[in-house]
């Protein structure tokens, strides 16, 4: 269980705003942070794995003190033992793929857990390679990887799929959920697609200057209540046909593609890549025994 | 012909250079990362030796290291150790004379790095001296290598400051610029040409090993 109240002032940028976020993460909950840029989400993440130092406040990790401003008591990164993704992966590029794996660990780290690693990561063929000749995915797994040698109980992710075109995207929150799961992980991650926060998450937080304004079920909080339909799936718009009085939207849900027929005001503000919910709200659908 | 003139500008490059290293990282770690307001002060003093003439440095320090006062009289009394007219006064000023040379290279390399780079290396663990040892200092390999060579071959090259705290002691303090100055005072031209040749002859080659190793270009002002 992760319990944190911080504050902290922000005097930089164009709009000047102060950071006051109270929280409660259950230990292996799987958290989505949203917001827009600059709202305070990567702060947060950097507050927890101390590499930004709150005003005020405090953060209790499992009963533990690991930053109290009143007692000036604070942790330090180093021991905090934390996973943290960065955006841009920071993979040190002196070393090749195994090399930046044990730089993470230290005298006690079982040689088996990398191992494990890899090979839950799928990194086996990359190990001799030096970071500048991997691919952004590749890059992505490797540095997941490393983050997780320290065997920590939390991990932080910054954005970590942003960069990422679509295809590689689906198969790496596949590898973030299966780390999630496999190594018992309380997991907090930053992310603006609304896809992967329902995919991947139990929770969302919306983060916006400095204030959480919304906190529950992705669900709840992505689809709106009025949605209380009899199935919905989350997709993503592949394609538009307009023919002359309706249209057909191809929506990719889960790696299959579903047509769906619309009319023209239904149609009128989509567009190609937009994610969506297909959901049925009139019919009843209809099961059928295999 | 003598070569101690040659042997004591090698010498002294060498030891200059070796305790130069040494004394720039921590500074320019310190510069790359110092958000103090300071700064600015520190930055233009270490730049200083770039713009002023060697002879305005050398004055200066001849005045510091003088043995009646403050550093040199300091010196003196707990160190034993004569500042004016000796190979350890000449080791210092040379110091501060190449010190640009060292720290502008790495500073700036190190200030390039991205910041996740020693972050990464904090959350996994460790310290801020293993991130610099094990994580900065191998990326920047090209802007050591540019520092130690350019400040190598600039202390070969110094003259004003050696000529103003020095003087021109054979063995001591009679560097290899002071000998053919000297040389060219007693009209001894051959000598001197030797003395020039060599010295040419050395920092070319240094120069060349450089541009061939380093892909060709020095790294001063990564742009």
């Amino acid at each position: 269980m992760i319990k944190l109240a911080l504050q902290k002032a922000f005097s930089s940028g164009s709009n000047p705003f102060n950071l006051n976020l109270s929280l409660e993460v259950e230990s292996g909950s799987f958290v989505a942070i949203r917001g827009k840029s600059g709202a305070g989400k990567s702060t947060l993440l950097r507050l927890i794995a101390g590499l930004t130092q709150p005003n005020s406040g405090s953060i209790e990790v499992k009963g533990l003190p690991w930053y109290d401003g009143k007692n000036k008591k604070n942790l330090s990164v180093q021991a905090r033992n934390v996973g943290f993704v960065f955006q841009d992966y920071a993979l040190f590029p002196h070393l090749s793929t195994i090399e930046n794996l044990k730089f993470a660990s230290d005298k006690g780290t079982d040689p088996n857990h990398i191992q494990n690693l890899v090979d839950v990561m799928e990194i086996n063929d990359l190990l001799n390679r030096k970071p500048e000749t991997l691919s952004g995915g590749q890059k992505q797994r490797v540095a997941l990887a490393r983050a997780l040698v320290r065997k920590p109980s939390i991990l932080l992710l910054d954005e970590p799929l942003s960069a990422l075109d679509t295809e590689i995207r689906i198969k790496l929150q596949n590898h973030i959920r299966k780390l999630h799961t496999q190594f018992n992980l309380t997991t907090i991650m930053v992310t603006h697609d609304q896809g992967e926060i329902l995919r991947m998450a139990d929770r969302l937080i919306e983060i916006e200057a400095g204030k959480i304004i919304a906190d529950g079920s992705p669900k709840e909080i992505l689809g709106g209540k009025s949605l209380s339909g009899k199935f919905s799936f989350n997709g993503e718009v592949l394609s538009i046909e307009d023919q002359d009085f309706i249209s057909i939207v191809t929506v990719l849900i889960a790696q299959v593609n579903v047509k769906v027929v619309l009319d023209q005001s239904e149609r009128e503000n989509l567009e190609v890549g937009d994610k969506v919910i297909v959901a049925s709200k009139a019919f009843n659908p209809i099961i059928y025994k295999l | 012909m003598d070569w101690q003139p040659i042997f004591l500008s090698l010498k002294l490059a060498f030891i200059t250079t070796l305790l130069l290293i040494l004394v720039s990282i921590p500074l320019a770690n310190w510069m790359a990362k110092s958000k103090w307001r300071g700064k600015p002060i520190i930055e233009a003093l270490i730049s200083l030796p770039l713009v002023l003439p060697p002879t305005v440095i050398g004055f200066y320090l001849l005045l510091v290291f003088s043995p009646n006062k403050g550093l040199g009289a300091w010196s003196q009394d707990n160190l034993g150790l004569e500042l004016i007219f000796s190979f350890e006064g000449l080791v210092l000023a040379s110091m501060i004379y190449s010190l640009p040379f060292m720290v502008q290279p790495i500073h700036s390399a190190l200030s390039k790095l991205p910041n996740s780079l020693t972050e990464a290396s904090y959350v996994l663990g460790k310290s801020k001296f293993k991130t610099l040892i094990q994580v900065l200092l191998p990326n920047i390999k090209p802007a050591l290598l540019t520092g130690l060579v350019l400040s190598f071959a600039h202390t070969i090259g110094e003259f004003g400051v050696v000529l103003m705290i020095g003087g021109n002691i054979p063995g001591e303090t009679k560097v290899a610029s002071i000998a053919i100055y000297d040389e060219v005072e007693s009209l001894n031209y051959g000598i001197a040409n030797t003395y020039s040749l060599v010295l040419l002859g050395l920092c070319f080659g240094i120069l060349l090993l450089v541009y061939m190793f380093n892909g060709g270009h020095f790294k001063f002002h990564e742009e």
